[in-house]
Order: C-alpha cells, then structure tokens, then sequence
C-alpha cells in the first residue's frame, strides 16, 4: 500500500466550528485507483471532511494535498481547474432543477469546455447510458425517482472524466435495488475508467462489499483504518460497536442525563 | 430595562453587520456581472422574464386602482380649495415622484424578492449551489449575477408601466366619474409637470431596485439550509426590502428636493 | 424549444411595454419642449426685486412663450438681481430697446416674466442685457402703500 501514489494525501488537520471541535489532528491518505470508504457515525463530520477535500472549506490547522497541490495555499482560478479533475455525487444529488436531465449532465461540459454542441450531445448520450438512464434524458429532475436522481448525478459527476470521484452517502435512503445498481455503477467504474474514488458513508456491509480501504472516523479522531477484513477483526470497542449495528457500547445508548430514579420522583 | 437596552444594541450591531455583509456581496456580484452579460445574455433575460414580464399583472392591476383612488381622494380634496381642476397635475406629481416608485418597489419584493430568495435558498438547501461550485461554475456569476441584475433593467420598466397605468386610472375616474373637463385635466398636468419629475421617479425606481434585488439575493444565499431557513429568508426579504425602501426614498427626496 | 420561444416573446412584450411607457411619460405628460429647445441665447435683465420667480419660470411676449428663466444671480456691487433668460433661437428678431417686467399670472399664481417690444431695428443677441425692467410687484408692499395712503387722508 505504501509504494502507491496517494491522490489526497490529508495530514495533522484539525477544523473548529461555533466552539465545536470536529477534527482533533487526523491524519489520511487516499491512494489512487482505489476505492477508499471514509465510515462513522452521524454527525462526525464525513461530509466536512469532503467539503475539505474539495476546497470548500478551510482547516484551522494542517494541509489537504490533493493530486499535488495544496487546496488551502492555490489560487481560485486554480481551485476551480483542480475541481474540474474532481467530480462530486452529492446526498440528494444536487441536480439543478430548473433545467432538464440532459441538460444537467451537459452543464459541467458547456460551462467548462469549448466544445461543439454536437460533441456535448455524444459525450452525455454516454454517460447517460453508462448508469442506464439513456431513455430518461428528457426528463425533468422533479420526474426522477431518488435512485434515478442520483444515477444522473452520477452521469454529471463522470462528464468531464475526473481523476477523482467522490461519493457522499450514495446509499441514504435508497431501496435495495437502486443500492445494488449504485453499488455495482460504483465498481464498474472505478475498474473501467481507474478513477480513485471516495465513498463516504454508515452503511457497512454495503460499503465494505466494494472498498479497498477503509477509516473509521468517531470522536474527532479516526479510530480504525485498514481493508474490510482488517476492519472486521479490530479489538476496539467503538469499532466493533458501529460495524455490528450494537445499540450499546461506548456510544452510549442514553443520553447523558440526571440519575433515572430521582429525576422519575422529583416535582420539577 | 437594563436587559431592553442590551437587546437594542445588540440589534443594531447586527443591523450594521448586515449593511456591511450585503456591501461586500453586492462587490462580488458587480466583479461578475460584465462577464455574465457579455457570456450568457440569455440567463439575464430569463431572470428578466421571472421577475419582470410575470410581475406585470400585479402591477398593472394595483397601478390602476392606485390612480383611481388618487382621482377620487384628489378631486374631494381639491374642491374644498376649487382647485378640482389641478386633479391631474396634483395625481400625477404624487404618483411619477413617490407613490409610483414606492408602490412598485414594495410589490416588487412581495412578488419578485420572495420568489428569488427562496429560490436561491431552496437551491442551497438542495446543495445545487455547492454542486456548481465542485464543477468549477461560480453560482455567485451563475445563480445570483442574472437575478440581480434582471432586477436592476425590470424595476424601472415597471414603475413607468405603474406610472402610466396610474395617471390613466386617475384620468378616467377625474374625467368620467367626477367630470373635470379632459382638456383641463391633460393642460394642466402637462404645465405642471416637468421632466425632471417623471426622471426623478424612475432615478428613484432604478436605486430600489438595487435594494430590493440585493436584499433579495443576500437573504437567499445566506439563508440557513433548511425549509425553516428559507421560509425566513422570504420574510426577511420583505421586511428589510420594505423598510430599505421607505428609508431610501427619505433620503433621496429630501437630497433632491 | 416552444417554452424558450414564449419566455422571450413576454419578455420582449414587458420590455417593450417598459419603454412604451416611458416615452408616454416624458412626451405626453410632461412640458417636454422646454427641454429639448436647449439651444437659444442668452441675455439678461437687472431688476431690483425679482419676488417669487424662479428658475424656468417662463418668458412670454404678447402672451407667447418665447423662452425660460436660466439662472438667477445676485450682483455682489449693485445688489441687484440678475435674471439670465434664454430665449428660443426661433424668436431672433426681438428690438433691443425692449422692456422686461415681472408678471404674476392670477392674483396669487407663479410669476414669469413678460417682454414688450420695443421699436429698435437692431435686435438682442447672446450676451445682450435689456436695459429698460420694471420689478415684481410683491403684494405685501402693494398693501402696506395702500394703507399708508388711506392713512394720511
């Protein structure tokens, strides 16, 4: 693992927001052409850790390197040609719903290239078959199921062929089937095109079924990282407990509260 | 009343806070707003089309009752001077210099802000904004630039359509209903009023049009991404464009008059 | 395609209406000719008390208006009033020997200033000053005289 370029390479970063501490001094690296799951439970900030990747966002302390370049230190000019190699799969897809499939999966290509309308209209045409939605190119996004949504984000992620393909929570609240088509999309084009990609997410098993790579973050720190079998086999408490579904353990299963019996018979 | 106090302050810090928010937004959005007219002129006139062509009826409507009621309220006030003659030269001051700008510029942000602000938060909500942003598209050029500027070229327009309408209305309850000769009524508005009256309404009208467009687009962009956040988002921008207006509309007329 | 067409056909129609007003606004309710007759020239007239007038009161001769007040000044050495008029170029042939009077239109309307001609062959041109002017005629003084004079009888 080690010999192997990393694409985001992410060391000592610590972020604070409204006197919230989210990360303590956590260190990743992201190798490429791999499939790399960042895990934990809600609220540990998986998604902030992304909006870092992409530059969105700015560490109190440490550096996001991404293919290279320092995210925090580049001008914006070169934060927006570095996004171009990046492309992003939003929660709920995100696509702009003022405007058609079609024309969502060519905006990237019309806002970012030069190229003949004639060309734009082949290169989405792909895409749009690539997740199996050829036929849905007329439709409005309000038309889209939540599965189909994201298969078209998905199309618009890939449109400029990034070298980077991040996922944020691709299986939230999606059927088994739609899961099992985003799952398969997820590998299929992580082994045909050999883009890196991140999966941020809690589903374990589904996550586990395709990564190489896995970090669990919790408590502002990352507690675990290896493949899944690795993973499977750690000693901590806290991992055990997120990957086993447990309603119990370190994370307690009350909310830090009064004692049970007084708080029961107290007037208040 | 020690604790009334702290709140006040408190209120107004953030007021100032806010002034100077929005100048610093309205800096972006002029730094794009050349690239975008010259690159996508159709986004601009889409915008154009959202809050102008479909803020016509409302306007055109309230218009002429606005200058119906000046008729009315105009000629029951000037006969007590016999001056009922004056009707039209006295509607139409009130209505080129104050009511037209005014009026507009309030139905303006009840219609128009509202529906850019909680688009623009509905977008955030739904992460559109950030989408663009991860496709190297600027949404302050995409998203905020044509609105802004679709509000800025629709309020003059309209308030010289509310103006015409209005003196219209006012003509025919004058003329018809209260029966001031029409030759009078026309003589006598026509030597009254001067250019610099109709250009003062619509120097009026442009200036609340960048209020109003700004405050809408800032209350949108800054909303908190939430159906709570965008709900306020829309009543803030009523509020605040409401409130910019009237205390914009001192200012300028007391530095014209 | 069709909805695009229809977004740009209203949207022309708005603008279009827009500025349909605007040009029945400044033509047809305002003294727009005021304005645009911006050429002319100027000369001016001394009085010792302009009353009321204004700038852009009027300028009228046998009852025409034949230009506006430009500017209002204060001579700092004689302490007179300066009235600069313009007079529309179309009314070159006025004699320079005319006479300029502060006229008040109804008992207590707006004041303009009337001209009589006089029998002069050479006329006023930029820069000239009419000489002969009789000043407004302030309706308090007028009064004030009136009782003085049934006073003294």
């Amino acid at each position: 693992m080690k010999n192997i370029e990393n694409i985001v390479e992410i060391s000592n970063l610590s972020l604070k927001r409204a006197n919230n501490q989210i990360f303590d001094n956590i260190s990743l690296s992201i190798p490429k052409g791999k499939i790399t799951a960042i895990m934990g439970p809600s609220g540990t900030g998986k998604t902030t850790l992304l909006r870092l990747i992409a530059g969105q966002l700015r560490p109190d302390e440490g550096d996001v390197i991404v293919n290279g370049l320092d995210v925090n230190k580049i001008s914006d000019q070169k934060l927006f040609s570095l996004r171009k190699s990046i492309g992003m799969l939003f929660q709920q897809g995100a696509l702009l719903t003022d405007i058609n499939v079609f024309e969502n999966v060519a905006f990237p290509l019309k806002e970012n290239t030069k190229l003949p309308n004639s060309l734009i209209r082949k290169i989405v045409l792909m895409k749009l078959h690539a997740v199996g939605l050829r036929g849905a190119y007329q439709l409005m996004p309000s038309e889209l199921s939540g599965g189909m949504a994201r298969r078209v984000a998905l199309a618009r992620a890939i449109a400029l062929d990034p070298m980077l393909l991040i996922y944020d929570e691709p299986f939230n609240g999606l059927d088994p089937i739609s899961m099992g088509v985003i799952l398969r999309l997820i590998k299929n084009l992580n082994d045909a095109l050999g883009i890196t990609s991140i999966i941020v997410s809690h589903d374990v098993p589904e996550t586990a079924s395709v990564t190489d790579w896995s970090y669990i973050i919790a408590d502002k720190k990352i507690i675990a990282s290896g493949t899944p079998q690795q993973i499977n086999l750690d000693q901590s408490k806290l991992v055990q407990q997120f990957i086993h579904g447990l309603a119990d353990g370190p994370v307690p299963f009350h909310f830090p509260a009064s004692d049970y019996f007084n708080h029961i018979i107290s007037s208040d | 009343m020690n604790n009334f106090l702290k709140d006040f302050i408190c209120s107004i810090i953030l007021a100032i806070k806010k002034v100077g928010a929005s100048t610093i937004f309205l800096i972006k959005i002029s730094s794009c707003l050349p690239r975008i007219i010259y690159t996508r002129p159709e986004l601009v006139i889409k915008q154009i089309y959202n809050v102008g062509a479909l803020s016509l009826v409302i306007i055109m409507v309230s218009a002429f009752f606005v200058g119906m009621v000046l008729g009315l309220q105009g000629y029951d006030s000037l006969a007590r001077f016999d001056a009922e003659t004056s009707v039209g030269a006295v509607s139409a001051l009130g209505l080129f210099k104050e009511l037209g700008p005014v009026v507009t510029a309030l139905l303006f942000s009840g219609r128009a802000g509202t529906a850019i602000a909680s688009e623009i938060g509905l977008m955030k909500t739904t992460d559109q904004l950030s989408a663009m942003e991860m496709m190297a598209v600027n949404p302050i050029e995409y998203v905020i630039a044509p609105r802004f500027i679709g509000g800025i070229i629709s309020m003059p327009l309209l308030t010289a359509i509310f103006n015409a309408i209005g003196i219209t209305g006012t003509c025919i309850v004058a003329v018809n209903l209260m029966g001031v000769d029409s030759g009078v009524f026309w003589s006598q508005l026509i030597s009254n009023v001067d250019l610099a009256d109709v250009t003062e309404g619509i120097i009026k009208s442009i200036i609340f049009g960048v209020a109003a467009s700004l405050i809408a687009v800032f209350e949108g962009y800054n909303c908190s991404p939430s159906a709570e956040g965008v709900g306020l988002a829309t009543t803030r921008t009523v509020v605040s464009s409401a409130v910019t207006v009237l205390i914009l509309d001192y200012l300028i007329t007391s530095a014209i008059i | 395609m069709k909805k695009i067409k229809s977004v740009e056909l209203e949207t022309g129609l708005f603008i279009l209406l827009g500025f349909a007003a605007i040009f029945f606004l400044t033509t047809q309710t305002t003294n727009i000719e005021s304005y645009l007759s911006d050429d002319g020239y100027d000369v001016t007239a001394r009085f010792e008390d302009i009353g009321g007038l204004n700038i852009r009161a009027p300028v009228t001769m046998a009852g025409v208006t034949i230009g506006r007040v430009e500017q209002i000044l204060l001579d700092p050495e004689r302490l007179e009033a300066v009235v600069v008029l313009k007079i529309n170029p179309e009314y070159h042939q006025i004699p320079l020997d005319s006479d300029a009077s502060i006229l008040t239109s109804g008992l207590l309307g707006g004041q303009y200033i009337g001209i009589n001609p006089g029998g002069s062959f050479d006329s006023l041109v930029e820069g000239s000053e009419i000489e002969f002017t009789q000043s407004a005629i302030v309706l308090e003084d007028l009064i004030g005289k009136y009782l003085l004079s049934v006073g003294d009888e």
